[in-house]
């Protein structure tokens, strides 16, 4: 069913009151994502995107509008979605296994089903020789890979990535992009990721969405016609490429920004 | 595990016993040489000899006992107290908001200041000495304890609440958790604490532990009593330290080495 939709997001608003003021971060938002689509989302900082991210998870309520996940309307948090951030937000305290395991822990999965889905994950993502290790004896792309581990761990039907590999240097992040489009693709995975690395949302999606300054709102939908959604590395080097990334560019003023100086 | 480090620890202990040695030879021999009276600092044989004296004469082995159970005793319920109230005021904002001044009031209070008024309750007890150990020991717990929970990454929260972890979930397994290296460094100011509180304790009355020892040579100007007082002391304070520090290691285990083991 390749028209199912996944990730939902209807006419989305959200307005925040701090004191006295008022600030809309993001207006009349709709976005739907098929099942085993990957949809990028870029915009300026700010434009309420990783908003959306906690909305779409459950973890905060639209001031209008509604989110759907696989059809359900969302009302807190859920089995059908799993969010990953910048941040890897591993515990120092437990191994890289027990990590793994957080979240099927406290979902309630039995104890072997729980061993069984970790060392699985672990050996598809090469970390199998550092399961008994803790975080802090792992680099930072091997943190984040075991952030989406444990991400995977739970078997959501939806990702939402919020800058994944924004904090880990550029050599890692080709090789960590790899893995997660690889297994994006392979398990057939619904994700919304946002990121501020234009060639990144390129090369890894289906589709980029742009946003506007706040209050932020979908002004462009780019469709990404290269094939080989699971090989970013191939990908890249498609002529079509710089195509999309100057449209990208143009659609955010970036040109723009650097004579002016940067906008408030 | 590498070489640098290893031969640092070997220096660093040479020049520890070395430095030792310095200081016990200028004990012994310093104040002869400077002319200064026994009874303003007497060389280290004379404390020795009072040592041995107060051991089998003074009962120095049952003052330092009294005192170290106190200590002890001072010790755990303060901390134990410490910590749950942490915890408590940690999870609800509104109590930490009401209680906010009067906490600040205790802590800036001398708690020794009320060793009189406790015994002056209880009399010439171990309890007005332990009391006043609890609530020494209590502050630098319950404050760590407290600004541990408040610091906790909110993303972790998030994380755990998108998982639809439970109330007492997010505590067993993240605030909990990531209060021990905040709630062992609070233990280990306590622990010096502690004895402090004890000895208040014991110079404002009574007639056991080494804070009476303490009182009571100085009545008799015998400074070597004082001096051996005072060592013992330092050897209480000193175990309850070392022994947070090995129950440390044992809990915090999965810290890098050299976070643990910033004395
Ligand atoms: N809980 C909140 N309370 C008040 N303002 C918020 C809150 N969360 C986000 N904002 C504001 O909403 C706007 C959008 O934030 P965010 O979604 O984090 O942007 P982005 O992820 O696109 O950089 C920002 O101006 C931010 O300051
Ligand atoms: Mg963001």
């Amino acid at each position: 069913m390749p028209d199912l939709i996944r990730l939902e997001y209807r006419n989305v608003t959200m307005r925040f009151t701090q004191g006295a003021s008022r600030l809309t971060a993001v207006e009349g938002v709709s976005i739907a994502v098929r099942d085993g689509e990957v949809v990028s989302l870029i915009g300026p900082s700010g434009c309420g995107k990783s908003t959306l991210l906690n909305i779409g998870s459950g973890l905060t309520a639209p001031s209008e509008g509604e989110a759907f996940v696989d059809g359900e309307r969302v009302e807190g948090p859920n089995e059908h979605v799993a969010f990953m951030l910048q941040k890897d937000l591993l515990l120092p305290w437990r191994t890289v296994a027990e990590n793994v395991m957080f979240g099927v822990e406290i979902q309630g999965v039995p104890a072997a089903e729980r061993r069984r889905r970790a060392k699985s994950l672990l050996e598809t993502l090469k970390l199998a020789e550092f399961s008994g290790h803790y975080p802090h004896q792992l680099s930072g792309g091997m943190r984040q890979r075991v952030a989406l581990a444990r991400t995977l761990a739970v078997d959501p039907t939806v990702l939402l990535l919020d800058e994944p590999f924004s904090a880990v240097d550029a050599q890692t992040r080709m090789v960590l992009q790899r893995e997660l489009a690889q297994t994006l693709q392979r398990a057939g995975k619904t994700a919304l990721l946002i990121t501020h690395d234009l060639l990144e949302a390129v090369t890894l999606s289906d589709r980029v969405l742009v946003m506007s300054r706040r209050p932020g709102r979908i002004i462009d939908e780019i469709p990404i016609e290269i094939p080989g959604r699971d090989d970013p590395l191939k990908r890249r080097l498609h002529p079509k490429v710089a195509g999309y990334v100057n449209r990208l560019m143009e659609r955010l003023d970036i040109g723009h920004l650097e004579t002016t100086g940067a906008p408030v | 595990m590498n070489g640098s480090n290893h031969s640092l620890a070997i220096r660093g202990t040479t020049l520890s016993v070395a430095l030792l040695i310095v200081f016990l030879t200028a004990w012994q021999w310093g104040p002869g040489l400077l002319r200064i009276p026994p009874f303003i600092i007497p060389p280290l044989s004379a404390v020795f000899n009072e040592a041995v004296r107060m051991w089998n004469v003074s009962g120095l082995a049952f003052h330092t006992g009294i005192t170290a159970a106190e200590v002890l005793a001072g010790f755990i319920l303060g901390s134990l107290l410490g910590a749950s109230i942490g915890y408590l005021i940690g999870m609800s904002p509104t109590a930490e908001f009401a209680l906010s001044p009067y906490i600040l009031a205790l802590q800036i209070a001398p708690k020794v200041a009320f060793a009189p008024l406790f015994i002056l309750w209880m009399g010439f007890t171990i309890y007005p000495k332990i009391l006043v150990a609890i609530l020494i020991v209590f502050f630098p717990v319950m404050v760590n304890v407290l600004t541990a929970i408040r610091t906790v990454d909110p993303d972790l929260i998030n994380l755990a609440r998108a998982f639809k972890a439970k109330r007492a979930q997010i505590f067993w397994r993240i605030e909990f958790p990531a209060s021990l290296p905040p709630l062992f460094a609070g233990l280990r100011i306590g622990s010096t604490l502690a004895v402090v509180g004890v000895v208040v304790g014991e110079l404002v009355g009574g007639n056991a532990g080494l804070g009476y020892l303490l009182s009571f040579g100085e009545g008799q100007a015998n400074t070597a009593m004082v001096f051996v007082a005072i060592v013992m002391l330092t050897l209480v304070g000193g175990l309850a330290y070392l022994l947070v520090i090995l129950i440390e290691l044992r809990v915090l285990h999965y810290l890098p080495k050299r976070a643990q083991m910033g004395f």
